[in-house]
């Protein structure tokens, strides 16, 4: 019924390469360096003492070897030394979409992603991130009448350095670990999202990471922020052409809830994955944190990982205020050579805090697939509450499906409990469905579909429509 | 190994030097097996809870790896207070029974009444002097490759328990191996070693007990194997009841054969740090093992349990259900791991470790991990964490009995999922009487 020899490579279809003029910088890892980013993007003085700061602790990490060597994944070492740090399109940032190069106005219409806001996905604004910088924001100026700050994190540093200077770095330091401190270092662009008291965002918000340059690492940061009482819904989009060499994403993404507001953050991460043998694909290293730094705040993670070599990837939530809410949902598959390590951490602090953790792992091909958690309630927190539920699916038998949750207790009136529970499709369910006229592979793609049902009914409707599009599509010929 | 480290295990190397390495009537193999050991443990030393060292991330063993015990090398106590040996006694006349003092075997306290003849059941340092063709599995199923606690166990080998059960042969009843440190008004260090091998299709059950005769910061270092060859059915309880300022370290290593069944329970209940390692290789097709495990804890006691079950073969069944109780400011460490390699296709597994905590300041780290490279498996976990239940204990109230007894009876009710499978009554009864006692004395303290 499923065998490994019946695994075909899917198509990934978002593999094309953007022939456009790109401006890089220097080759080579140095304090001049990130001197050549600040000044490339005529940051204020603060942001690149802070860079140097994380550079140099950076460079203590790196003496030390400290590496993050804990997660089961393998890979060979990186010489950073040798990276591009810096890609980006020639051209000035385009003062409106009439004038953004063509080029990349169809790199995004090939991606199915609407620069041009044909209204194709209504209702959502987008920045556009191409390498190492955003090249186009949408609905900038609706969202503005209503106080909303949202566009490339390099013109929040021009135009909002006061809130950039209070926040960056206050969810996820540079002392985070390894990744984050590279990050800090070199990164180029990103997102940022202010979203003011009292605002409920009218629109969905959403970056789009596109990775075109074949030796620049991609390093972005996100930034967003939501003030009392607020509401923000925001997704994140991400492919890379394919390329027979392993690139490098290092993002670190930063959220701040204050009291009574809610931060809803959808990723479909689908970088390149790499090609059957497991030659190139991307290196998806990402810090990602939350905190729910008021009362009765929620912060929300849903993610679709289907892309990349390796994942490495914990997006956490911080419980701080009183009553706060963390939760997170996700669907990581790996097949073919793909390695995920990949879950998340809800530290409890304030009282009466809740997390909830739904993890589905889809293990096919070769891939390896691991999910490690941490759920810590501290001592302060009274009536802490989790539940973390943490399935794995496997499709033949060279794959691997790894648990590894972590549960640290220091309150005796937490109530945590943990399930998680591991096998293959099972055989009673796809004879049911066969016994009633579906083909092994429409029976195959059901069961897996209602696996992961829990996450996908989290997204927004149009990710999710495309998120079960793109499982069905990834796990083509692994199946029936 | 830094400098300070270093000095810490040098007493222990030159206590070796002086008592162990020129030790008479051991044979060659022994000799050999020692010096590696020792070389062995002067090269990792201590287990240290720097970062990046996984399997001791909760539990830190300075303590241990500083104290200055008085005795490294104990020799046999002239005199056994037999007062004291009464509380580890089980079973009356009419199970089988070895004690064993400061690492030495006492054979006026072993009685061996209902042994069938072909079983043997003797003293490690009699076997390996007189059968040392019984022994020759020693050390080859527990490792000391990674651990420097089972190389320090291995080094010091002086004694131990043997129990060798021949193919087809049932023993009725269960033999009670006992471990006790007597140091009056001495800290000293024990390494108890049992071996313990079944023939084809042979059955027997052994309960380990370990603890003192009297109080004292002592440490007991134990190892133990288990060897079941096809069709072997072994039930193993470990039971271990220092005083709250000893320390206990021990880890046993499983080696399942075709079709065999082990079942173990541990349970503890004392020392100021408790750690055991409990690792069961199912290498035979059909092999089972079911574990069970209960810890309570008070005062500043740390009880850690590292279940390690490695799946090696097709149409194996492992489970495991651990639980503990915490009060005061205890700590509880369970790591479950279950790891499915590539061939054990239809692999049943299921783990769960669930706590009780009953005081605010007590602490639950709890790390279930499965590890799957088979596909055609059933693998669960599960892992809970909570206080007594309100409305239970409310309920309880409300018909008349008083909140202590009603707390008493819910931590019963709590036990009872692992009791339950303690089919021994006199062993039953005793970790009843056990749990009582702990009760009560919390309640005093709190």
């Amino acid at each position: 019924m499923v065998s490994p020899d019946s695994l075909a490579q899917a198509e990934y279809k978002y593999g094309f390469v953007t022939d456009i003029e790109e401006e890089t910088a220097p080759r080579g890892l140095t304090e001049d360096t990130i001197r050549w980013i600040s000044a490339k993007k005529q940051e204020p003085e603060f942001m690149l003492e802070w860079r140097l700061r994380a550079f140099r602790h950076f460079l203590t990490l790196v003496e030390k070897e400290q590496s993050p060597k804990w997660a089961n994944v393998h890979y060979p070492p990186i010489n950073f030394a040798d990276g591009v740090y810096y890609a980006a399109p020639k051209k000035d940032r385009p003062e409106s979409l009439e004038d953004v190069d063509k080029e990349l106005l169809d790199t995004y219409e090939k991606l199915g992603i609407p620069l041009e806001e044909q209204k194709r996905l209504a209702g959502v604004a987008v920045d556009a991130v191409f390498d190492s910088v955003s090249v186009a924001t949408t609905f900038k100026e609706t969202l503005s009448k209503q106080g909303i700050i949202f566009g490339s994190f390099n013109e929040a540093v021009q135009e909002h350095p006061e809130l950039v200077r209070k926040y960056l770095g206050s969810v996820v330091p540079y002392t985070d670990n390894f990744y984050a401190a590279l990050n800090s270092a070199v990164f180029s662009d990103g997102s940022f999202c202010y979203i003011p008291k009292g605002v409920r965002c009218p629109l969905e918000l959403s970056t789009y990471f596109r990775i075109n340059a074949a030796e620049a690492g991609q390093f972005e940061r996100t930034l967003i922020i939501a003030e009392e009482g607020s509401y923000v819904s925001y997704l994140e989009g991400c492919s890379a052409p394919m390329r027979d060499t392993n690139q490098l994403h290092a993002a670190v993404v930063e959220l701040v809830a204050m009291d009574n507001a809610e931060i809803k953050y959808s990723t479909i991460q689908n970088w390149y994955p790499g090609d059957e043998n497991g030659v190139g694909g991307i290196y998806n290293f990402v810090t990602k944190r939350g905190k729910c730094a008021g009362n009765n705040s929620k912060i929300s993670w849903t993610q679709v990982e289907t892309g990349s070599a390796i994942t490495w990837k914990y997006p956490s939530v911080l419980l701080q205020g009183d009553n706060s809410i963390g939760e997170f949902y996700s669907v990581a598959l790996t097949r073919g050579y793909q390695q995920a390590d990949t879950g998340t951490k809800m530290v409890h602090l304030g009282k009466n805090t809740r997390s909830k953790i739904i993890s589905k792992g889809i293990s096919a091909g070769h891939g390896q697939n691991t999910y490690r958690g941490l759920v810590k309630v501290m001592p302060r927190a009274s009536d802490a509450r989790n539940f973390t539920q943490c399935d794995s699916l496997l499709i033949g038998d060279q794959c691997g499906a790894h648990t590894s949750p972590y549960v640290e207790v220091q309150n005796s009136s937490a109530h945590l409990e943990h399930e998680a529970f591991t096998s293959r499709v099972s055989e009673e369910q796809l004879f049911y469905c066969q016994q009633r006229g579906m083909s092994a592979e429409d029976a195959n793609s059901l069961i897996i579909n209602g696996f992961c049902k829990e996450v996908f009914q989290q997204l927004p409707f149009e990710f999710a429509v495309e998120a079960t599009r793109l499982l069905e599509v990834s796990l083509e010929g692994s199946v029936g | 190994m830094t400098q300070k480290t270093a000095t810490r295990e040098r007493r222990y190397v030159e206590a070796w030097n002086d008592a162990i390495a020129s030790a008479p009537d051991v044979s060659a193999e022994l000799r050999a097996l020692r010096e590696s050991a020792i070389a062995k443990f002067e090269e990792v030393g201590f287990p240290t809870a720097r970062r990046g060292n996984e399997a001791w991330k909760y539990t830190d063993v300075a303590p241990i790896a500083s104290a200055d015990f008085d005795d490294l090398v104990p020799p046999l106590p002239v005199r056994v207070a037999t007062e004291a040996l009464d509380q580890h006694i089980m079973g009356g006349s009419v199970w089988n029974r070895m004690v064993f003092v400061d690492g030495h075997w006492v054979p006026s306290l072993t009685s061996l009444p209902s042994l069938p003849p072909q079983v043997t059941v003797t003293s490690l340092a009699r076997a390996m002097s007189l059968h040392p063709h019984l022994v020759r599995d020693l050390g080859h199923y527990q490792s000391y490759d990674e651990s420097g606690f089972t190389a320090l166990n291995t080094a010091f080998l002086r004694d131990g328990a043997v129990l060798i059960v021949p193919h087809d042969t049932v023993v009725e009843e269960p033999i009670h191996f006992i471990y006790l440190s007597s140091s009056e008004g001495r800290s000293s260090v024990t390494q108890p070693r049992t071996l313990v091998s079944m023939g084809r299709n042979s059955k027997a059950a052994v309960i380990e007990s370990y603890g003192a005769l009297t109080d004292s910061a002592s440490l007991t270092n134990a190892v133990s194997e288990f060897v079941l060859d096809e069709g072997a059915h072994l039930d193993a309880w470990r039971l271990q009841q220092h005083s709250a300022e000893a320390y206990h370290v021990g880890s046993a290593q499983v080696r399942l054969g075709r079709n065999s069944r082990f079942t173990s329970g541990a349970f503890d209940f004392g020392g100021a740090i408790a750690r055991h390692t409990l690792s069961v290789a199912l290498e035979g097709e059909g092999s089972e093992c079911t574990l069970y495990g209960l810890y309570m804890t008070n005062g500043g006691q740390h009880v850690d349990n590292q279940v390690l079950v490695e799946h090696v073969a097709p149409h194996t069944t492992s489970e495991q259900i651990y639980k503990g109780v915490l009060n005061g400011k205890s700590r509880g460490v369970f790591h479950g791991s279950i790891t499915v390699q590539q061939a054990a296709q239809k692999t049943n597994a299921k783990q769960t470790d669930r706590n009780l905590l009953l005081s605010d300041e007590a602490e639950v780290d709890t790390k279930p991990a499965l590890w799957i490279y088979a596909d055609d498996v059933r693998c669960g976990h599960g892992a809970a964490c909570g206080k007594l239940d309100d409305s239970a204990l409310f309920y309880l109230q409300s018909r008349g009995i008083d909140e202590a007894s009603a707390k008493r009876m819910l931590v019963h009710g709590f036990a009872n999922e692992v009791l339950d499978h303690v089919g021994l009554t006199p062993l039953r009864v005793h970790l009843e009487q056990l749990i009582t006692a702990t009760l009560r004395s919390s309640e005093r303290h709190a």
